[in-house]
C-alpha cells in the first residue's frame, strides 16, 4: 500500500499508437479489496488501460504504482509475479495444452513464489470447478467454444493467485444464469481479499458488482462515482448514446 | 516409473552401441551410424528452439559449421584432445546462440527465422575469408590410425557420437518435462499471454537459443575428424541444414521423442538411399517428405500415432 | 584515391541495385503485402534462369524476351502454390511455423530438381550484346548489367503503376492493410491474394532471366539472395515498391563498394548488416508505415 493507502495508483497515463492518442492523461486508483468497474463505449481505451497496467503495453507518459512500488517500466511477467493478473478480452489460450495445463502455467510462474508447489494441481482443479470445468480438465483447449474459452480465461487469471484481478469482458456471450455464476465467483474471490477491476458491457453485472466505477470515452476519463452516480450522469449517457 | 524406464532405455542404447562395436567388423556400419546420430543431435537441438519454443531457425547449419571450425581452429593451435574441443565448441556456439538470440529474439518469429538464415550466410563468408582454418580451400585433419580401447578410429567416433546424442536427448527431455518446458510451450502458443501469466519470456527464449547453440556446436565439433577434410561448402552443406528441420517436423515437434523418431527414421532411409541411388535424390526425398508432413500431418509421426490411438480408444467404447 | 576505380564502383553498384530491385520485387508483394514468408522465392528465380537458359540454348531466344514469355507460366504456378498454401496453412491458421517449413522444403525440392536435370555446373546465356560495354569517360558500363538494370526499372515501374492505379492493384494493397475497404470493394480476399502471389512469382521469371545475364547460374545460387532480398524488403519498408527500389540501390551500391575496396567474398555480409541494423533501429524500414 502506498502512503494514501491505495493498492494500485495510475497517474497521468498517456498511451499513443503512432499519432493516435488511445489514452489521454488518465488517472485512476484502486483501493485494497475494492470492486472497481471500468466502462465506456467500444474503442474508448479500456483494454489499452489494462494492457498498460499489466505490462502488455508500455505507456509513454504517467506512472503506475502498485503497493507503493513504481512498476511503470516493469515487464509484464514481473507484474504478474507481484500479483496483478488479467484475462484477455479476445481469449488467448495456450492452444496445444489441456485445460489443466493452461492453469498450471500461471501457477508455476506468476504464483510460483507464493503458493506451495505440491498443491498446484489441487488448487487448479478447485478453480476449474468454479467455472464448471472439473470434469473437463484433460480436454484440449484448442477445441473449446468461445464461451468456454472465456471461462478458461477467467479461470487461468485466477490461477495466478492474484491480489488484483482484471477481468476484460469475461461475461460477453454468457447466458444470464452464467453471468450470475461468474458474479458469484467474483464476489467470493473479493471476500477472500482480492481487489477486482471489472470491464464489462453488461450493465446489470457492473452495477450489481462494483462499488465504484470509472467511465472512459475516446481515451478521456469522463466520470467517476458509485453505480448510482454513474447511472444518473448525463455525460455518461451522452457518451453511450451519442449526441 | 516413467523416469526409470527412460534411464534404462539410455543404458540399453549405450550397451547396444558397445556390443555393436565389439561384434561388427563392417566399418560402413559405423560411418552410417555416425551420420545418423549427428543428424539426431541436430534435430534435437533444433527442436529445443523450433519445436518447444516455436521459433523457427534456419541457421542450424551455421552453428554446426561454427562448431566444426572452432574444433579445427583449436586443433591447428594446439593438439587438444577431442573431448576438450567438443566442450569448447559447445561453449562457443552457446555464446553465439545467446548473442544472436539477444539481437533477434525481440523480433517477431518471422524476422527471427530470416535473420538466422541470413546469419548462416554471413558465417560462411567469415569462414571463407579466414585463412587460418584454410579459407575456401579447406583444411585437412590427420586422424590417428590406432586408438586405445577401440578397434578403429571410426568405431570410437561412433561411440562418442552415441554418448553425445544420449546426453542431448536427456537434456531435451528434461527441458520439455520440467517447469521450464511448460514455460517454453506457453511461449510457443501465445507469447503475450505467457508473459502476462508470469513467464519470463525473453529469459526462457535466450536459454533456449543457448541450449540450441551448444548442441549444434557439439554436433559439429567432431565433424572435421570424421570427414578428415573440411571446407566451407561441406560444413554448410544443404542436406545438413534441411535435415535439422525436416527430422523434427517429420517426427513431431511438440514432444522430446519426436525429433528422435524423425532422425532415426529419416537418417536410416537417407543412408540406404545414398548408398543405393544418389545423394541428390536423397535431398529431393527429404524436401518432398518435409512438405508432405507439414501440410498433411503437422504433428508429425507422433501426432499420427496419437490420433490413431485416440480413434481406437473411442472406437472401442 | 583512384577516381576511375571509385566511379566504376558507383556505376556498378547502381546497376546491381536496379537488378536487386527486380529480384526483391516479387517477394516485396508476397511478404510485404500478403504476409507470406516465401523463402523459396529465390529458388523460383533460379528456376526462371534455367528455363531461360533452355529457351536461349534451344531457340536462340533473347533472354529478356524469354523471361517475359515465361511470366504467364510462372503466374499460373504461383496461383497453384498459393492454393496449396492456403488450403494447408492459411485456412487452418498455422501459417507461421508450418508455412515457413513448407517454403523451406519447396526451396530444396526446386533446387534439387535442377541439380538432377542440369547438374551442379554453372550455366550461361548468349546474346549479341553480352560481353560488350559502353565507355563513358572513366566508366565502363557492360551491356550485361545495363540491360538487366533497364528491364528491372521497367518492371518495377509497371508493378508500381499497377498497384497504385488499377482496381485490382488497390485491392491487393487493401488485402493486408484495410479489410474493411476490401469488403466495400466487394473483393474476395483469397482470390486477391492468389492473384497477388501469382504476380509475385511471375516477376521471378524475368528476374531469373536477368540473373543469368549478369553472371553464370548454378542450382543453389538462389540462397545467396535470400538475405539480400529480405534485407531489401525490410529496409524498404515491407511492401513499399519505391522503398524496395531505393533499398535495392542502397544495398547494391554498398556491396559494390565493399567488393571494390575490401573484397568480393565479403559482399554477402553487407545485406545482413543492413538487415540487422534496420530491424534493431528502424523496424518499419525507410518507407514503412508504422
Ligand atoms: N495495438 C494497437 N495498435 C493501434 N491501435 C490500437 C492498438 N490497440 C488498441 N488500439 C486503438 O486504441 C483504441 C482503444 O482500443 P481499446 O483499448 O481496445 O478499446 P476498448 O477496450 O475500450 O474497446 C481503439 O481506437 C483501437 O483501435
Ligand atoms: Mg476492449
Amino acid at each position: 500500500m502506498d502512503a494514501n493507502g491505495r493498492l494500485l495508483d495510475v497517474q497521468g497515463l498517456t498511451k499513443r499508437f503512432g499519432g493516435f492518442v488511445a489514452l489521454n492523461n488518465v488517472s485512476m486508483h484502486l483501493d485494497p479489496r475494492e470492486r472497481l468497474g471500468l466502462i465506456g463505449p467500444n474503442g474508448s481505451g479500456k483494454t489499452t488501460m489494462i494492457n498498460c497496467i499489466s505490462g502488455a503495453l508500455f505507456n509513454e507518459e504517467g506512472s503506475v504504482v502498485f503497493r507503493g512500488e513504481e512498476i511503470t517500466g516493469l515487464p509484464a511477467f514481473k507484474r504478474a509475479e507481484l500479483g496483478i493478473s488479467r484475462s484477455f478480452q479476445i481469449p488467448r489460450p495456450f492452444r496445444t495444452m489441456s485445460i489443466l495445463e493452461n492453469m498450471l502455467v500461471p501457477m508455476e510462474y506468476a504464483a510460483w513464489g507464493r503458493v506451495d508447489h505440491a498443491t498446484h494441481e489441487d488448487r487448479a482443479m478447485e478453480i476449474l470447478a468454479l467455472v464448471g470445468f472439473q470434469d473437463r480438465a484433460r480436454e484440449n483447449s484448442g477445441n473449446l467454444t468461445q464461451v468456454d474459452l472465456r471461462k478458461l480465461e477467467l479461470a487461468r487469471a485466477l490461477a495466478a493467485q492474484p491480489d488484483v484481478l482484471v477481468s476484460d469482458e469475461s461475461m460477453a456471450g454468457l447466458s444470464s444464469s452464467e453471468v450470475d455464476e461468474v458474479l458469484e465467483i467474483l464476489f467470493k474471490l473479493n471476500e477472500r481479499g482480492v481487489a477486482v477491476i471489472m470491464i464489462e458491457h453488461i450493465m446489470r453485472a457492473v452495477m450489481r458488482y462494483c462499488e465504484r466505477i470509472y467511465v472512459l470515452d475516446a481515451g478521456q476519463l469522463i466520470a467517476e462515482g458509485t453505480p448510482e452516480e454513474i447511472q444518473g450522469n448525463p455525460d455518461v449517457e451522452r457518451a453511450y448514446l451519442g449526441e | 516409473m516413467k523416469v526409470s524406464g527412460f534411464w534404462i532405455g539410455i543404458v540399453l542404447m549405450l550397451a547396444a552401441g558397445f556390443v555393436l562395436a565389439g561384434v561388427a567388423d563392417n566399418q560402413f556400419l559405423f560411418f552410417a551410424g555416425y551420420v545418423i546420430l549427428q543428424g539426431l543431435i541436430m534435430a534435437v537441438a533444433w527442436n529445443v528452439l523450433g519445436g518447444f519454443t516455436g521459433y523457427v531457425n534456419f541457421g542450424s547449419a551455421g552453428f554446426f559449421a561454427i562448431g566444426a571450425y572452432t574444433a579445427i581452429a583449436l586443433h591447428q593451435f594446439a593438439e587438444l584432445p577431442l573431448l576438450v574441443l567438443i566442450v569448447i565448441a559447445g561453449i562457443v556456439c552457446g555464446l553465439i546462440g545467446l548473442g544472436t538470440g539477444y539481437l533477434t529474439l525481440r523480433l517477431r518469429g518471422v524476422y527471427f527465422a530470416i535473420a538466422t538464415l541470413a546469419m548462416a550466410i554471413v558465417f560462411e563468408s567469415l569462414i571463407t575469408n579466414w585463412d587460418y582454418v584454410g579459407g575456401s580451400a579447406g583444411a585437412y585433419v590427420i586422424t590417428p590410425a590406432e586408438v586405445p580401447f577401440f578397434d578403429s578410429f571410426i568405431e570410437m567416433m561412433f561411440i562418442l557420437m552415441l554418448v553425445l546424442s544420449l546426453i542431448c536427448v536427456a537434456v531435451s527431455r528434461y527441458l520439455s518435462m520440467s517447469r521450464m518446458g511448460r514455460g517454453l510451450a506457453s511461449i510457443r502458443d501465445d507469447e503475450t499471454a505467457a508473459e502476462c501469466m508470469g513467464v519470463p519470456t525473453l529469459r526462457l527464449k535466450l536459454i533456449s537459443t543457448t541450449v540450441m547453440g551448444v548442441m549444434m556446436g557439439v554436433a559439429g565439433a567432431p565433424f572435421p575428424f570424421f570427414v578428415t577434410y573440411i571446407n566451407p561448402l561441406s560444413a554448410f552443406d544443404l542436406l545438413i541444414a534441411v535435415n535439422a528441420i525436416a527430422m523434427p517436423m517429420i517426427g513431431g515437434t511438440a514432444v522430446w521423442f519426436g525429433p528422435v523418431i524423425g532422425a532415426l527414421l529419416l537418417g536410416t532411409i537417407q543412408q540406404i538411399v545414398t548408398v543405393t541411388i544418389s545423394s541428390e535424390l536423397n535431398i529431393l526425398i527429404v524436401g518432398a517428405v518435409l512438405i508432405a508432413f507439414v501440410a498433411l500431418a503437422p504433428r508429425g509421426i507422433v501426432g499420427l500415432f496419437q490420433d490413431f490411438a485416440r480413434k481406437r480408444r473411442e472406437g472401442g467404447k | 584515391m583512384d577516381a576511375s576505380l571509385f566511379l566504376n564502383a558507383i556505376a556498378a553498384g547502381i546497376l546491381l541495385g536496379g537488378f536487386y530491385a527486380a529480384v526483391a520485387l516479387g517477394l516485396s508483394i508476397v511478404f510485404g503485402q500478403l504476409d507470406i514468408v516465401n523463402i523459396a522465392h529465390p529458388a523460383f528465380i533460379v528456376a526462371g534462369s534455367y528455363l531461360v537458359f533452355a529457351l536461349n540454348g534451344g531457340f536462340g531466344l533473347d533472354p529478356v524476351i524469354a523471361g517475359i514469355l515465361l511470366m504467364p507460366i510462372f503466374f499460373a504456378v504461383g496461383v497453384l502454390v498459393y492454393r496449396v498454401y492456403y488450403a494447408a496453412f492459411e485456412r487452418t491458421g498455422r501459417e507461421s511455423l508450418a508455412g515457413l517449413a513448407f517454403f523451406f522444403g519447396l526451396m530444396f525440392v526446386i533446387e534439387v530438381l535442377f541439380i538432377i536435370f542440369y547438374g551442379v555446373d554453372y550455366r550461361l546465356v548468349e546474346a549479341d550484346y553480352i560481353g560488350k560495354q559502353i565507355e563513358i569517360g572513366l566508366v565502363g558500363i557492360p551491356w550485361r548489367m545495363l540491360v538487366p538494370f533497364c528491364a528491372a526499372l521497367v518492371m518495377t515501374g509497371a508493378i508500381y503503376l499497377f498497384l497504385s492505379r488499377t482496381f485490382l492493384g488497390r485491392a491487393i494493397l487493401a488485402v493486408s492493410q484495410d479489410r474493411l475497404a476490401l469488403q466495400l470493394m466487394g473483393a474476395d480476399p483469397v482470390k486477391i491474394k492468389q492473384i497477388a502471389f501469382g504476380i509475385g512469382i511471375a516477376t521471378a521469371a524475368l528476374a531469373g532471366a536477368l540473373l543469368i545475364m549478369i553472371g553464370p547460374v548454378e542450382p543453389t545460387i538462389g540462397r545467396l539472395y535470400i538475405g539480400r532480398i529480405f534485407a531489401i524488403i525490410v529496409l524498404g519498408g515491407m511492401g513499399s515498391i519505391p522503398g524496395t527500389l531505393v533499398a535495392a540501390l542502397i544495398i547494391g551500391l554498398s556491396e559494390s563498394i565493399v567488393t571494390t575496396y575490401i573484397g568480393p567474398s565479403w559482399a554477402p555480409t553487407v545485406a545482413f548488416g543492413f538487415l540487422l541494423i534496420t530491424l534493431a533501429v528502424r523496424p518499419q524500414g525507410l518507407f514503412g508505415r508504422l
